[in-house]
């Protein structure tokens, strides 16, 4: 394979931040990233990751920190030294140039002799399987072959660093999924290192090595797919996680690692996550997949009550059901009790996740984390 | 309702209407092409027939234009290309509005840039800019001759300065008349340029610059050849402007000499001479230059890009 990404020991965020008007959009991201690595950005709209990929590029300046590879700076130079490539959200192809001359834009502006830029470009074109659409401008292509062509322009300079901003986000379903081992694909043979902007947790998870969830510019939690999907720093990581249950309860008891709480008419025992005492208030998240259905109302954390509605997703049903006490619950199940028939649903200890209410401030809830936060 | 469609035209009549007029209107006839036709009175009566009429005219040459320049009814026709005084002209309104156009839309270019972002004033700026839409030609050459006449303004601050000994000429002549087309002509090619700008997606420009290209060689290589259709659209559209200068180049020009327009001659004619006939002729190849021009920039045009200029492509 000809296309290799250029390698370098280690890519660190420190402290990087960036203000609009007094308004931080981006806090204190820190973060050491190894070549090679597929790390995702993740969080809802607004929460920054936007911002910190354009601050990476260098098409926003920083306000705070400083970036360095190998410990040089590069936030100091300008995005078109810094050798990175990026992938827009809405492709941002040359509408004017065809597919071989918007691969070859790059090359061609670092004065790449013409015939290693040609048999670079049908490379990359191979790479992403559009060899036979060379010829074709943008606008001939559908959404899909944009985004190949987009990824293709970026990835055939052999940068650095692949920064891609929601890359997926303007195509269907179907396609996405397909784009999404493609872009895996090329991430694992050309050993490309990766920081990737979504906001669908299930983008993130399926293709990251490490995720970095932030929220109102603040990072929430770092860590692997399996730490964050697992044991979310609180309860915000567990809400974009897929803890679809997330219920406002008082605590009861503490133990060392559990919790018993009440509210809604349930009392459940919970695992605690940060510190929570007994009188305050705390929000527990379950995951509809933890829930199960069953029909006697024995044992702890069983909660009895009604379904009222069902959804067939395919292989299995996503149910509500409503409690005695009028608690809606996200229950994911293989049958589909009728609409209206009483069932129990019950949930393991260690599958009730309780947090503290509150954030605390900003990101401060990383510290008592079970699993260790991330490498950095 | 009918199954036969082969042959609408000719068995139309034995059908019934209501048959008729849904295949008539399967071919965008219908009633409310009616609607049309105010419009349709508008142009036949304000510009096809005068129009033709003015042909006519340039062939209806006065008995002592014919004694004196032969060619029959071709008399007008004869004359112009004739006689230095009229035919060169042509060369006089070219000479200012070729160059006034290209000034207005090389100068919009770098203004429409910088005003495309955000910054304190902007408002302000785009206003001063295009102010000068609201102000007349006659309303600008008055201006111009008191600002810059040789007893205007200008000279005599630099007079008192003592930074010139001679007033400047700048009015009555070519430069007079090159200010006024600039003044009257720069908003609409600045407003033009800005809207074509604008319409390119700003992406595109971000995606240049990481790929590794300078400002440079994003804006030869991405923005201009997106900008370009528009470019000589707007220059079309300033050119035809100041081709047809006319109150400028009796007001702030040279009217006898170095700023005879066609305009001014074709006014001439008809006002001074009483030559309707010659009058109509200089007006047709005035038109006929301006068409020559528009077709050599549309040609050009046709070889640019025109499609979206959006991210997406």
């Amino acid at each position: 394979m000809g296309i290799t990404a250029t390698k370098f020991g280690a890519l660190e965020l420190v402290n990087v931040g960036r203000s609009f008007g007094g308004q931080a959009a981006l806090a204190d991201l820190s973060l050491t990233i190894e070549a090679g690595e597929f790390i995702a950005l993740l969080g809802p709209s607004g929460c920054g990751k936007s911002t910190a990929l354009n601050c990476l590029a260098g098409l926003l300046p920083l306000t705070h920190g400083q970036v360095l590879i190998d410990g040089k700076r590069v936030d100091v130079l300008p995005a078109e030294k810094r050798d990175f490539g990026m992938v827009f959200q809405n492709y941002a192809l040359f509408p004017h140039l065809s597919v071989h001359k918007n691969v070859a834009f790059g090359l061609q502006m670092r004065g790449v002799p013409r015939d290693e830029v040609n048999k670079r470009v049908t490379e990359a074109l191979m790479l992403v399987k559009l060899d036979a659409h060379a010829k074709k401008l943008p606008g001939q292509l559908s959404g899909g072959q944009q985004q190949r062509v987009a990824i293709a322009r970026a990835i055939v300079l052999e940068p650095r660093l692949v920064l891609m901003d929601e890359p997926l986000s303007n195509l269907d379903a179907k396609l996405r999924i397909e784009m999404r081992s493609e872009i895996r694909r090329l991430h694992q043979t050309l050993g490309l290192t990766t920081i990737y902007v979504t906001h669908d947790q299930e983008e993130a998870l399926s293709l990251a090595d490490r995720l970095v969830v932030l929220r109102d510019g603040h990072v929430q939690q770092i860590g692997t797919p399996q730490e964050l999907h697992d044991s979310p720093a609180n309860w915000h990581v567990a809400d974009f996680m897929g803890y679809r249950n997330l219920l406002d309860v008082a605590v009861d008891v503490v133990n060392d690692t559990t919790a018993t709480v009440s509210g809604g008419g349930m009392s459940l025992v919970g695992t605690r996550v940060g510190s929570v005492a007994p009188g305050e208030s705390a929000r527990v998240a379950i995951r509809p997949h933890d829930l199960i259905v069953g029909t006697s109302a024995t044992g702890p954390n069983a909660i009895s009550g009604t379904v009222i509605a069902s959804e067939y997703q395919g292989r299995e049903f996503a149910l509500e059901v409503e409690t005695d006490h009028g608690q809606r619950l996200h229950v994911t199940a293989e049958t589909a009790p009728a609409a209206g028939s009483a069932v129990t649903v019950t949930v393991a200890p260690e599958r009730v996740l309780v947090y503290p209410e509150s954030l605390t401030g900003h990101g401060a809830a990383l510290a008592p984390l079970p699993v260790g936060a991330g490498a950095s | 309702m009918s199954a036969t469609l082969e042959k609408p035209a000719d068995t139309a009549a034995k059908r019934s209407t209501a048959s008729l007029s849904h295949r008539l209107a399967e071919r965008g006839i219908d009633a409310r092409l009616w609607m049309l036709l105010p419009a349709l009175v508008f142009i036949v009566a304000l510009f096809i027939y005068p129009f033709a009429y003015g042909i006519g005219l340039t062939v209806q040459p006065l008995d002592r234009t014919v004694d004196a320049w032969g060619g029959g009814i071709f008399a007008n026709y004869v004359q112009f290309f004739n006689d230095p005084f009229i035919f060169d002209s042509i060369w006089l309104t070219m000479r200012l509005a070729l160059p006034a156009a290209l000034f207005n839309v090389l100068v919009s270019i770098p203004l429409a840039f910088k005003l495309r972002g955000k910054f304190r004033g902007k408002r302000l700026m785009s206003t001063l800019l295009v102010l000068p839409i609201t102000l007349g030609t006659v309303l600008t050459a008055q201006g111009l001759l008191i600002f810059a006449g040789r007893q205007g303004w200008l000279n005599r601050f630099l007079l008192d300065m003592n930074l010139i000994d001679q007033p400047l000429q700048l009015v009555n002549n070519y430069l007079g008349v090159m200010f006024s087309l600039i003044i009257s002509g720069f908003p609409f090619a600045f407003l033009l340029v800005s809207s074509y700008l604008s319409g390119i997606d700003p992406s595109l420009e971000a995606a240049a610059k990481t790929l590794g290209a300078n400002w440079r060689q994003r804006f030869i290589r991405v923005t201009l050849p997106l900008l370009a259709p528009g470019l000589a659209t707007t220059f079309i559209l300033t050119f035809v402007l100041a081709f047809s200068v006319f109150p400028s180049a009796r007001l702030v020009g040279d009217p006898g000499g170095s700023t005879r327009v066609m305009a001014l001659m074709a006014y001439r004619a008809f006002g001074e001479q009483q030559n309707y006939s010659m009058a109509s002729t200089i007006a047709i190849v005035m038109g006929v230059v301006e068409l020559l021009v528009i077709a050599i920039v549309l040609l050009g045009r046709s070889f640019l890009y025109k499609g979206s200029t959006g991210g997406k492509g």
